[in-house]
């Protein structure tokens, strides 16, 4: 089986790719024109990662049907090696994020293997646990830090030209990922390979019988899924500076995630991204309403709740079962 | 050494009475309605919190309060499964999971911002009872004895009463149970609310001996895990003996290891049975 044997060429002739690619390249550009250039890098930062991270969540929640709620372990995971790599052996960022993104990998393969055997709530319950167990391994581990973590030397910042070259180096590359994020969850879906994710998510048993190898598949997907976050984490955490158990797990980004899959359209491409650019420019006018800024979660909570149980198929998910023409444009 | 050990395997044991009905709670809703309750954890929080607040504002006993803070728990369950569960009852199981999760950022949303997240402390003592090297607070002791009242109440309940006999019916079979008149709708909101108050009561117990903060209640549920998958899932006497059995590994563990491992200890557990045997340990039917 050819894993991306898809319909041959034609996939590169898809408006829903191109529409995708062009909305991420707009939003990573913006701080370039912008008037304040360093607060536009800042908040195009967060959507860019947010879109990264939902993204890859989404081959495995949207494609394959298996929620992982705690995906961001592999940020988290990816962001230590990374980082650990950059300060202590004061290596360039690329193999850091090569690093991040191997580990992630690995991690997941290993998981995959060990807990995808388990189906659907089963898997679930599983993930809960994996972000809860790495942060306490990560606090007793002595290397990474334990529980203060690690902060990178100033000086580390010279080789890249200065501390403002390198944030902008870090956004570049961010902006790079994200695309790359975005063309892969693309093939994925049109590829044979997400022929057999869908099909296991529709019903595992029954893409069995059909000859899809459903363990293999699963851990494929799940490792696509956390290769980026892991290399996400090493360009977030370069750019932060320093880095500490609390701030690579946080259990909240991993439900934050899911919200924003959900709530673009699990599945599809587009939803992702737009769940994530919308979510995350919601969060950031709650944050500073006085009213909501306190009940940020709750307000999201009632997002998904509604999502949920009235439109279960997302906002790109609704348009294309609402208007069937627009399934040409959004993939 | 041995001393120690016996102690802390005897404090473990009486916690272990308290973890396994919060399990028990999570276990019944599974078993009746195929739903993993992520919300399980939060409504243990909330108990905590009406213990504290009867205690420290009214001076209520928390042993006065806890029938209160269990009716409390079961109006909310009834309510959760009205509005977030009953829509989505026969849709896959990411529906059911996202919907109980997002009632949990609801709760864990308003509390924060209601509590903040500041540990609090009920500080009532009943004073403690020592046999030879073990020496127990009295409120360990009595939290064991009520979560054994507990259990025993559900399952007269379950068993001898009618409304008891149809949840039984439902769980086995949901369809037969409607052809035979038996309103289900009502049924699973009932035992929705039940699982809850389960909680709410665990989480009330452990009140009277542990601190906590509005966001404790995610360890619980992930022990709570931990105990369904030990006991097997859907079945709630094996829950209360898989509660017991956390309970003594908690109390041993802390004599060879430093005590921040164990959470990592119960995950690594916890997904060994559900390789080796996903029907639990005393695993009935699945």
């Amino acid at each position: 089986m050819k894993p991306f044997a898809g319909t041959h060429g034609k996939q590169w002739r898809n408006h829903g790719l191109w529409l995708a690619l062009a909305i991420t390249a707009a939003v990573a550009l913006w701080p370039t024109l912008a008037g304040n250039k360093a607060y536009a890098r800042e908040v195009t930062f967060t959507i860019l990662k947010a879109v990264a991270l939902a993204s890859s969540l989404n081959i495995l929640l949207g494609y394959t049907g298996y929620v992982s709620f705690g995906h961001i372990v592999f940020f988290g995971l990816g962001g230590y090696v990374g980082f650990y790599l950059l300060s202590v052996h004061s290596l360039p960022l690329y193999v850091a994020v090569l690093a991040g993104a191997l580990s992630a990998g690995l991690l997941a393969f290993l998981l995959g293997k060990a807990i995808l055997r388990l189906r659907g709530a089963y898997f679930a319950l599983a993930t809960i646990g994996v972000n809860e167990a790495a942060r306490s391994f990560i606090k007793n581990f002595q290397p990474f830090g334990g529980p203060i973590g690690m902060t990178l030397n100033f000086k580390a910042y010279q080789a890249y030209g200065g501390p403002s070259q390198a944030l902008w180096i870090a956004y570049g590359s961010m902006a790079i990922l994200t695309l790359a994020v975005i063309l892969v969850s693309f093939l994925i879906r049109t590829s044979r390979f997400g022929l057999s994710l869908m099909a296991i998510r529709e019903n595992e048993d029954a893409a069995e019988v059909m000859g899809v190898v459903a363990p293999n598949a699963k851990t494929w997907a799940y490792v696509l899924s956390a290769v980026f976050p892991g290399m996400v984490g090493v360009l977030f955490f370069f750019k932060n500076g320093n880095i500490e158990p609390g701030d690579a797990f946080v259990l909240h980004q991993s439900i934050e995630t899911i919200v924003m899959v959900m709530l673009g359209g699990q599945g599809t491409v587009l939803g992702p991204l737009l769940g994530a650019a919308a979510y995350q420019r919601l969060r950031g006018l709650l944050l500073v309403s006085p009213l909501f800024k306190n009940i940020q979660l709750t307000v999201a909570g009632v997002l998904l709740l509604v999502i949920i149980l009235f439109v279960p198929a997302g906002v790109v998910g609704w348009l294309r079962s609402r208007f069937p023409r627009l399934r040409r444009v959004l993939e | 050494m041995l001393d120690f050990i016996v102690a802390s395997l005897a404090d473990g044991l009486l916690l272990g009475f308290v973890y396994g009905i919060a399990a028990m709670g999570l276990s019944l809703i599974w078993g009746v309605m195929d739903v993993i309750n992520l919300s399980h954890g939060p409504i243990m929080a909330l108990g905590m919190f009406g213990i504290y607040f009867a205690f420290t504002h009214l001076g209520l006993n928390p042993y006065v309060t806890l029938p209160l803070v269990a009716g409390g728990g079961l109006l909310l369950g009834v309510l959760i499964y009205t509005v977030a569960v009953h829509r989505i009852i026969n849709a896959p199981h990411l529906s059911s999971l996202l919907a109980t999760f997002s009632v949990n950022m609801i709760i864990i949303g308003l509390g924060t911002a209601a509590f903040t997240t500041s540990p609090r402390n009920v500080d009532f003592s009943l004073g403690s009872v020592s046999l030879g090297p073990i020496t127990l607070p009295w409120t360990r002791v009595a939290a064991a004895l009520a979560a054994t009242l507990v259990t025993g109440l559900l399952y007269l309940f379950l068993y001898r009463t009618r409304t008891g006999k149809s949840i039984r019916a439902v769980t086995n079979n949901r369809a037969a149970a409607e052809l035979m008149g038996i309103p289900s709708s009502r049924v699973l909101a009932l035992a929705f609310g039940l699982g809850t108050m389960l909680a709410a009561i665990a989480g009330g117990l452990i009140a009277t001996f542990f601190p906590f903060t509005i966001l404790a209640g995610g360890t619980y549920q992930l022990r709570s895990f931990v105990i369904c998958v030990l006991g097997g899932l859907g079945n709630p006497l094996g829950a209360l003996i898989g509660g017991l059995l956390l309970g003594a590994l908690e109390g041993i563990i802390p004599a060879f290891m430093e005590t921040s491992w164990v959470p990592a200890l119960e995950f690594v557990l916890f997904v060994i049975i559900l390789l080796v045997k996903p029907s639990g340990l005393l695993g009935s039917k699945t």
